[in-house]
């Protein structure tokens, strides 16, 4: 056989090959199943994951492992200040020590509590009143989606940091209120996400024989509606508890966050302005930690993105 | 075009009520006594002046009456006046908020010419080095705290360079100028508005990509590409046109909320724009500025937006001549 001729009969045996796996693998998984494995390929999405991991398993057993004066975040030696405070980043304190002496290692440590906490429970909250207020709207359409659509045009027309603010000066800052704030903002976007995508889901003949077998509306929406749209709403969680986490920041960074003496990453920023001319760690370390875990909430929604191959768009 | 603009602008109405309303029902719940604030702390006034204020302010009417004096007033131009400042509340806002628009200008500029760069780039020489570099460059910029941001760049470009050139060189960290600062005026708004465009300019860059690719798929290009034409002809004269669209609706959108107030950047730069100001009288609970502060933002971002949405309109036939749907 000719070189180039055997080179086609290759490509062409390479082809079928493939196309007969791809219908294959068609035939045997499922979309969550071919997400998974699209998923496990994204280098940068599993480094988010696994850095997502380690915060959490951090977090969860700062208690156990962190010695004792690096454990104790309120830890103050109120002997020896002069000597232990203003200290740059050592073997000892890795990344230095504030007015006090308090390691801001173990400091940063803690504040990760409050981010993923506040993070996780905001978005939470959200994607509760999010997933029925966009379902109403999507499903039903006609009067309750436009009551519930101008509802979110209200919210979306705020200025959202400043509306954050607004909510936190009437219910007074702690963990729970920046929780609500942050949740009664996020919310209007995974409703509009979702009933977005009902939109397209509701018009499948699937939903109308569902209808014709008799099925009742809530049972449409629970076992044919939502299973079909959640995609878009899961990538669109995921890189909301990113922001939950940088709104969380940013709250507490103009004090309207958890009291002192709970560290959080945005407080200890701004303790840190201060004195950025004399001790730049102190703002510079949380700051980084808060980059690095909202960043892997972005790779992992991109990620994920990528590989529900859902349009993310509200 | 012309029932599409009246709609739009009924469309506000609701949404400018609700508003409204919100903020009201915000300033009836929030602790403290709006007379105390107005005389000011430790001061003991006649009782024919708490009257008189009570009077001015109508504060002994029901909340539902006292919402539509407010309204009365507001849609007569008048916002009311500050608590602790005694100065009308809109005087304020002339004096504060062009140091927001030039604020804003700058950090647009600096969107549009990185952004929009980084993202051409990044399409034409699709998963080269610099694709990639644009790509984690955006993810790490959308995902960092904007003022950690702006406070790691006072610290290099204010203090660090300060200290190695033995002062020059370095560039002023915080206010707007003035007679006092040792820097010409306009260094002060490069740290500001570049911290403030950090994040639009990669979302601007990731829409600009995305959507090229998209365009360069389309029928029409592969048509100027038979018609023989240069790469460079097609991309410029062709796709651009077509794919800048969203990228032009994304910037105008983002630079009314510009407008509303930076309230981060403003506050790491003691930057002295409306942001900062409404935060502060959110602090000291001046609710006049709260109140005036917040419909005036509103009201600027919508208009904004219409006007955003009606270019957007004028600009691309396809959109004019197509039955809208939402």
């Amino acid at each position: 056989m000719l070189p180039w001729a055997k080179k086609r009969a290759e490509r062409i045996e390479k082809a079928a090959d493939a196309a007969a796996r791809a219908a294959n693998a068609g035939k045997t998984r499922t979309l969550w199943g071919d997400a998974l494995k699209r998923l496990s390929k994204n280098k940068l999405a599993i480094i988010g994951f696994a850095w997502i991991i380690v915060m959490v398993l951090i977090a969860l057993s700062a208690d156990l492992w962190v010695p004792q004066n690096f454990g104790d975040p309120t830890f103050i030696d109120t002997g020896n200040v002069a000597a232990i405070s203003w200290q740059p980043p050592s073997l000892e304190h890795p990344f230095g020590t504030d007015r006090v002496g308090r390691d801001i290692l173990s400091r940063t440590i803690y504040g990760a509590r409050v981010s993923l906490l506040v993070g996780i429970c905001a978005t939470g909250f959200a994607l509760i009143v999010g997933l029925i207020m966009g379902a109403l709207a999507g499903y039903f359409g006609g009067l309750v989606d436009a009551i519930i659509m101008r509802v979110t045009d209200i919210f979306m027309a705020f200025p959202y940091t400043l509306f954050a603010i607004a909510l936190l000066a009437v219910l007074g800052p702690s963990l729970m209120n920046v929780i609500l704030a942050i949740g009664i903002l996020a919310w209007t976007s995974i409703a509009r996400v979702l009933r977005s995508t009902i939109l397209s889901v509701k018009e499948n003949d699937y939903i109308s024989a569902a209808r014709a077998l008799g099925a009742s509306n809530l049972r449409i929406i629970v076992r044919h509606v939502l299973p079909n749209s959640i995609a878009s709403v899961v990538v669109y969680a995921t890189m909301a508890i990113g922001s939950a986490i940088l709104s969380e920041a940013a709250l507490s960074f103009l004090g309207l966050g958890v009291q002192p003496p709970t560290p959080s990453w945005g407080m200890m920023i701004s303790d840190g302005q201060a004195v950025i001319a004399t001790a730049p760690w102190m703002a510079f370390f949380p700051g980084a930690a808060c980059l690095l875990t909202v960043l892997s909430f972005t790779l992992m929604g991109d990620g994920l993105r990528d590989a529900l191959d859902v349009k993310v768009t509200d | 075009m012309g029932t599409y603009i009246i709609r739009r602008v009924l469309q506000f109405i609701p949404v400018f009520i609700g508003v409204t309303l919100l903020l009201f029902a915000l300033k009836a719940i929030v602790p403290g006594d709006p007379v105390r604030m107005i005389i000011g702390e430790g001061r003991q006034p006649s009782q024919a002046v708490l009257e008189q204020i009570i009077e001015n302010n109508h504060l002994d009417r029901p909340l539902p009456e006292q919402y539509l004096y407010y309204m009365n007033d507001l849609l007569h131009g008048d916002l009311g006046s500050s608590y602790q400042k005694n100065r009308p509340v809109l005087d304020i806002f002339v004096d504060k908020f062009p140091y927001t628009v030039r604020l804003a200008l700058c950090a647009i500029a600096v969107e549009i010419v990185i952004g929009l760069a980084a993202g051409i780039i990044s399409a034409i020489k699709r998963y080269s080095f610099l694709d990639i570099l644009t790509t984690l460059a955006t993810s790490v910029l959308v995902s960092m705290p904007v003022f950690w941001f702006g406070l790691m760049l006072q610290i290099f470009f204010g203090i660090a360079i300060k200290d190695w050139t033995g002062g020059a060189l370095s560039l002023p960290i915080s206010g707007a100028g003035g007679p006092v600062s040792n820097y010409p005026t306009f260094l002060h708004y490069i740290l500001p508005a570049v911290t403030l465009a950090a994040v639009s300019l990669a979302y601007t860059a990731r829409i600009m990509r995305s959507q090229l690719l998209e365009v360069m798929n389309a029928d029409y290009i592969r048509t100027a590409f038979a018609k023989g034409l240069s790469k460079g002809a097609v991309i410029v004269k062709h796709a651009l046109k077509n794919a800048m669209i969203p990228v032009v609706t994304f910037i105008g959108i983002d630079f009314s909320t510009m407008l509303g107030g930076a309230i981060l950047t403003e506050t790491v730069f003691s930057w002295p724009g409306i942001g900062r100001e409404i935060y502060l009288a959110i602090t000291q609970r001046d609710w006049p500025i709260v109140l005036g502060g917040v419909i005036l933002i509103v009201v600027i971002v919508m208009v904004i937006n219409l006007l955003v949405d009606i270019s957007y309109a004028l600009l691309d036939p396809r959109i004019r001549y197509s039955k809208r749907t939402d």
